[in-house]
């Protein structure tokens, strides 16, 4: 990239009623590459977690992850996963702060996602997760949906949509 | 919190933002990606806890032959 800019095409921060799912829909298609950062907190009191669909089909995603849990690691796959919540017995006013990568989302090739994210929880168990996404669809990605797996995400959690371009 | 799961979608070309709650289906398909999601960690977790266990029982056993703990991280790490 010679002279890359990261430019926020659009954001949504969550209200009073809460979220199961936000969707950034009509992208362009003058980006290079997506980014995207959430920062997210959930309703009930377990730490579910965040799924990623695009173009309103969660099908096609194969997955694989990394788990800390602040006192062992487990890997496997969990299709769309991206990241887990923090959850409403965890630490007040705490979020879950996660990045999306998403390269070459005009493509006609399959399209890779990656994240990392951390639970932030003022105790031992707090997640921190690295997922990789591979969508096998060719078709360009013109919306994103960020859905709860099982609950809601609290007023003032957090969603950004970068665009990056590579020139 | 609304009673209903609420769907928000941000319009990127317009800006215009809609709320609105979530269909019978939708909420359906959220409950079954929600139990395959919770199936699939359910699973990798057991996994991940049986590597565990059984590495452990595999120092304890070269623990019982006689090597000490340096001697057996030697040969497991």
């Amino acid at each position: 990239m010679a002279n890359p800019t990261l430019t926020l095409i659009a954001s949504s921060t969550v209200g009073s009623g809460g979220a199961s799912s936000v969707t950034f829909s009509s992208i362009p298609q003058t980006y290079t590459d997506l980014l995207i950062k959430c920062s997210v907190r959930g309703s009930l009191g377990a730490n579910y977690g965040g799924l990623i669909s695009f173009n309103g089909s969660g099908s096609g995603f194969t997955e694989k992850y990394l788990e800390g849990s602040g006192s062992s690691v487990v890997s496997g796959s969990v299709a769309q996963f991206i990241f887990a919540e923090v959850s409403s017995s965890q630490t007040s006013n705490t979020f879950t702060n996660t990045e999306v990568y998403i390269p070459n989302y005009t493509s006609s090739n399959y399209k890779s996602v990656s994240s990392n994210s951390v639970t932030e929880n003022n105790s031992t168990l707090s997640y921190a997760d690295l997922t990789a996404n591979l969508w096998s669809n060719t078709a360009a990605i013109t919306s994103i949906s960020i859905t709860a797996s099982t609950t809601s995400w609290v007023q003032y959690s957090t969603f950004y949509l970068y665009g990056i371009s590579s020139s | 919190m609304a009673d209903t799961p609420q769907a928000v979608e941000v319009n990127c070309e317009t800006g215009v933002v809609t709320t609105r709650d979530l269909t019978a289906d939708e909420i359906a398909a959220q409950a079954v990606a929600a139990q395959t999601a919770a199936d699939q960690k359910a699973a990798a977790d057991a996994e991940a806890a049986k590597v565990e266990a059984d590495k452990a029982a595999a120092q304890a056993k070269l623990a019982a032959l006689g090597l000490t703990a340096d001697e057996i991280a030697a040969i497991t790490k």
